[in-house]
């Protein structure tokens, strides 16, 4: 493949003039409706920022003058490649602070998990105004440094191999849309520093058993070629784990459920069409074993073919 | 929809075989992996070894046993083959489990116990803390705060009471010198090794009758689930062919008597006052400050009362309270001195270079809320060793008990001079110093780690001398986890080793005249 030295600068431009973007909101996403044609390329940058006062001890919830805020800060790189009309290729890796406001815990930072996700179009239907699509996406992820999971809340991740199958619908009717999807995640025993542990007994291993999970998410709202406006729903449950006790510190292999609310916003412009603006904002409202965080986040992406050749095709639509 | 039907096939074959990939293995408890207890020698002269409480074994009442042709003993016998041909599963997994030692099994026991209740209370509405009750164990905030001195000196109790019950066992074992079911019923199999200890009374249940009582004082909230584990030891008895309810009952009842005289102990050692109250705090400061010194805070919100100031008055095990006062070792550096900031600066300059291998130390050694304290976990690494010696029970018991002997007692001459001194934390003296794991609630001069770490490794080397340097360089890792994590000044871990080394010689030199030896006989 060749990609033109106008592309490139056009690429380098736009990941230089970036000054925010996102963790869970990226150009292409395992749980949207929305595909890259063949042979383009579109690689992004996002920020995402993450904060919390109170969570989940339990379903007991209250703060923590040792924590104060909790604030976690995601630079994120990816990079979606249009394997076949069908068939997208997303990589991803983000980079994570996490400091807290009070206490004398240490902060940390480091390259969590690198993440492969595969989102194929199955199906598609469309008649009159309305058209429905059916998808399936598989994601990999590992972690991509030998960052301490065991150093919750502080930790970057659980540092553990994740495999999960997602199974997409997308419904537009005119400009609007609804987007439902339901995942399961397998997630990887983990190795602590520490040669054992209390769950609700003493375990002595340096392995920990996390919980599979099970994720639902819903989108629904405006997409035209130009613009999308999105609410979106999800609902993320562990598969097993035990609860934090009264006053103790949270661990990996805990029940973390979490229920979000937000908003999502994606922009194109006419003049300058490879260029993709996102930018949103997530707010727990239901939880247990986790921070009730807002989330912030923002990104830029840009899409070009690397065949050369590209019209204004319409992105947004599955 | 043909092709759509063959693709979603696909798909579906892909995402269950990535996820089979990802198969969880099921975790592997290395506890679980202890081969049955087969001890080299039975240590038959233990009845003369010397004890902790008790002077003599003979006054305590334990009936003499039914003959073995009387019909009581043959009722006993059958239950043992009535229990053996219909033997479940259940039961096959509890003589696996028990086989491997009633003092090693007892002893994880109360490091779950120790784990499960080593929990700070949660504050109060006004910011005050409350205290945990033992005459309402089951209130917020649940008896006990297991935190380090009170671990180490319930591992103390628990292990000291096992072996002189075991002393008392021994006594009456040679006196009434009755063979195992096994061997009076060759139809009854053994289903673990083969012992020619005599089995009346059952030392399994000795250590059982002792344990349970001592902790039914130590763990209050928690009997049934102690008892639970009682009952699961004495079946595991009965199925596997090795005692007669009637040797269970007699040795039970011996172990609760020997208790007794240890809780006793345990109710006036001023343990209950060791928390002390806001005027005996709020003097430790006004004290440390009339001597020109920066006084100890709380670094926690809301500011916690420090843990057990008068832990220090707790009587010792080993020596006297004289001999805590004298063990106590000088003063840290004045806080005003150029060598203390010297000592902060090095913790801060650790504070600032956190490295992966740091993290990893401080993680490992760290022994903070919910897990069984580093005198547990110095229990921990002894079980480990002692698996693999096949000691005898009574063995076992008086090795652990001389360990945890000196935990208790390092746990007060730690504490003795953490008030004495009463030492601001590096993160107190200066607050850029941010720590890799919690930083505990009580002054910082010497580091508990430290002593309990010295006096855990100089028992085991003494234990087991051809280990080498082994306990040696995990002490000194343990202590160096708490420079490196910004926990402590390298003062506060090289003056801690030296107590807990000292401190652990009066257990060595219990051990050297105890009669026991450190080879089996």
């Amino acid at each position: 493949m060749k990609i033109s030295t106008k592309h490139l600068f056009q690429c380098l431009l736009a990941i230089a003039c970036i000054l925010a973007s996102v963790q869970r909101s990226s150009a292409q996403m395992d749980n949207d409706g929305i595909m890259i044609p063949k042979n383009y390329l579109c690689p992004g940058v996002m920020y995402g920022n993450s904060q919390w006062t109170n969570y989940w001890e339990g379903t007991y919830k209250r703060s923590n003058g040792n924590i104060g805020s909790l604030t976690s800060n995601m630079y994120s790189l990816m990079v979606t490649y249009g394997v076949t009309n069908n068939l997208i290729a997303t990589v991803s890796l983000p980079y994570i602070t996490t400091h807290s406001t009070a206490g004398t815990l240490h902060n940390q930072r480091g390259f969590q998990d690198v993440a492969l996700n595969l989102k194929w179009k199955g199906l598609k239907f469309a008649s009159g105004g309305s058209s429905f699509a059916l998808f399936a996406s598989v994601t990999a992820s590992t972690p991509s440094s030998n960052y301490q999971a065991d150093y919750l809340p502080l930790a970057l991740g659980s540092h553990s191999t994740d495999f999960s199958g997602r199974a997409v619908f997308d419904y537009t009717f005119h400009k609007f849309f609804f987007t439902g999807s339901g995942a399961y995640m397998t997630r990887s025993n983990i190795t602590i520093d520490r040669n054992s542990y209390y769950t609700n007994q003493l375990i002595y291993s340096n392995q920990v058993e996390l919980p599979n999970m099970s994720d639902y998410n819903f989108r629904t709202g405006f997409r035209s070629k130009y613009f999308i406006a999105e609410g979106v729903a999800d609902i993320s449950t562990s598969l097993g784990g035990f609860d934090i006790r009264k006053n103790d510190m949270p661990f990996p292999s805990n029940r973390m459920n979490m229920t979000s609310l937000g908003a999502n916003f994606r922009y194109r412009l006419k003049s300058f069409y490879n260029l993709e603006f996102t930018a949103g904002d997530d707010y727990v409202v239901a939880g247990r074993n986790v921070g009730q965080s807002n989330m912030i986040h923002g990104g830029l992406s840009y899409i070009f073919n690397l065949k050369g050749k590209e019209s204004q095709v319409n992105y947004y639509k599955n | 929809m043909k092709r759509y039907l063959r693709n979603t096939t696909l798909i579906t074959l892909a995402i269950a075989s990535l996820c089979c990939s990802s198969c969880k293995k099921d975790i592997i408890d290395r506890t679980q992996q202890y081969p049955a207890l087969a001890p080299k020698a039975l240590d038959m002269n233990a009845d003369t070894w010397k004890p902790v409480l008790i002077s003599d074994p003979g006054a305590f009442t334990v009936n003499a046993p039914d003959a073995t042709n009387s019909p009581a003993y043959i009722a006993d016998l059958n239950e043992i083959k009535g229990l053996q041909r219909s033997i479940t599963d259940d039961q096959r997994a509890v003589v696996k489990y028990w086989s491997a030692g009633a003092v090693l099994r007892w002893n994880e026991i109360m490091r779950n116990l120790v784990a499960k209740h080593n929990l700070a209370p949660y504050q109060n509405v006004d910011g005050s803390y409350p205290a945990p009750s033992s005459s309402n164990p089951f209130a917020y905030p649940t008896f006990p705060f297991a935190n380090p001195p009170y671990a180490a000196r319930a591992y103390a109790y628990v292990s000291a009471a096992e072996y002189d019950a075991l002393i008392a066992a021994y006594h009456f074992k040679k006196m009434y010198n009755r063979s195992a079911p096994y061997v009076n019923d060759p139809t009854i199999q053994a289903l673990i090794p083969k012992s020619a200890l005599p089995s009346y009374p059952s030392e399994d249940a000795v250590v059982e009758g002792a344990a349970v009582e001592m902790m039914k004082l130590l763990f209050p909230a928690d009997v049934a689930y102690i008892e639970q584990q009682a009952q699961n030891e004495r079946l595991y008895r009965m199925v596997a062919g090795a005692n007669v309810r009637g040797e269970l009952d007699a040795g039970e009842s011996l172990g609760k008597q020997v208790a007794d005289v240890f809780t006793a102990r345990a109710r006036t050692d001023k343990a209950g006052t060791a928390g002390g109250n806001q005027a005996y705090w709020t003097q430790l400061q006004t004290k440390t400050a009339a001597r020109g010194e920066m006084y100890w805070i709380s670094l926690e919100t809301p500011k916690r009362p420090p843990m057990l100031p008068l832990f220090n008055k707790v009587k010792p095990f080993l020596f006297d309270t004289a001999t805590v006062v004298a063990l106590r070792p000088g003063p840290p550096y004045s806080t005003n001195s150029p060598e203390f900031k010297a000592q902060v600066a090095e913790v801060l300059n650790y504070s600032q270079h956190p490295t992966r291998a740091n993290e990893e130390l401080t993680a490992f050694w760290a022994d903070g809320t919910a897990t069984y304290t580093p005198a547990g976990h110095w229990n921990a690494i002894a079980a480990d060793e002692f698996v693999k010696q096949n000691y005898s029970e009574v063995r076992w018991a008086r090795n652990f008990a001389l360990l945890n002997m000196a935990e208790m007692d390092a746990a007060i001459v730690c504490w003795d001079t953490k008030y004495a001194y009463f030492n601001p934390r590096p993160s107190q003296a200066n607050d850029q110093i941010k720590t890799l794991t919690g930083v505990p609630n009580f002054p910082s001069y010497s580091s508990g780690h430290s002593n309990f770490s010295g006096a855990a490794a100089t028992v085991l080397n003494y234990l087991l001398p051809d280990r080498g340097s082994k306990f040696t360089d995990m002490a000194q890792q343990a202590a160096l986890s708490r420079l490196v994590s910004g926990i402590h000044t390298r003062q506060d871990i090289e003056v801690g080793l030296q107590t807990g080394n000292a401190v652990g010689q009066y257990a060595v030199q219990r051990a050297e005249s105890d009669g026991a030896g450190i080879t089996g006989n």
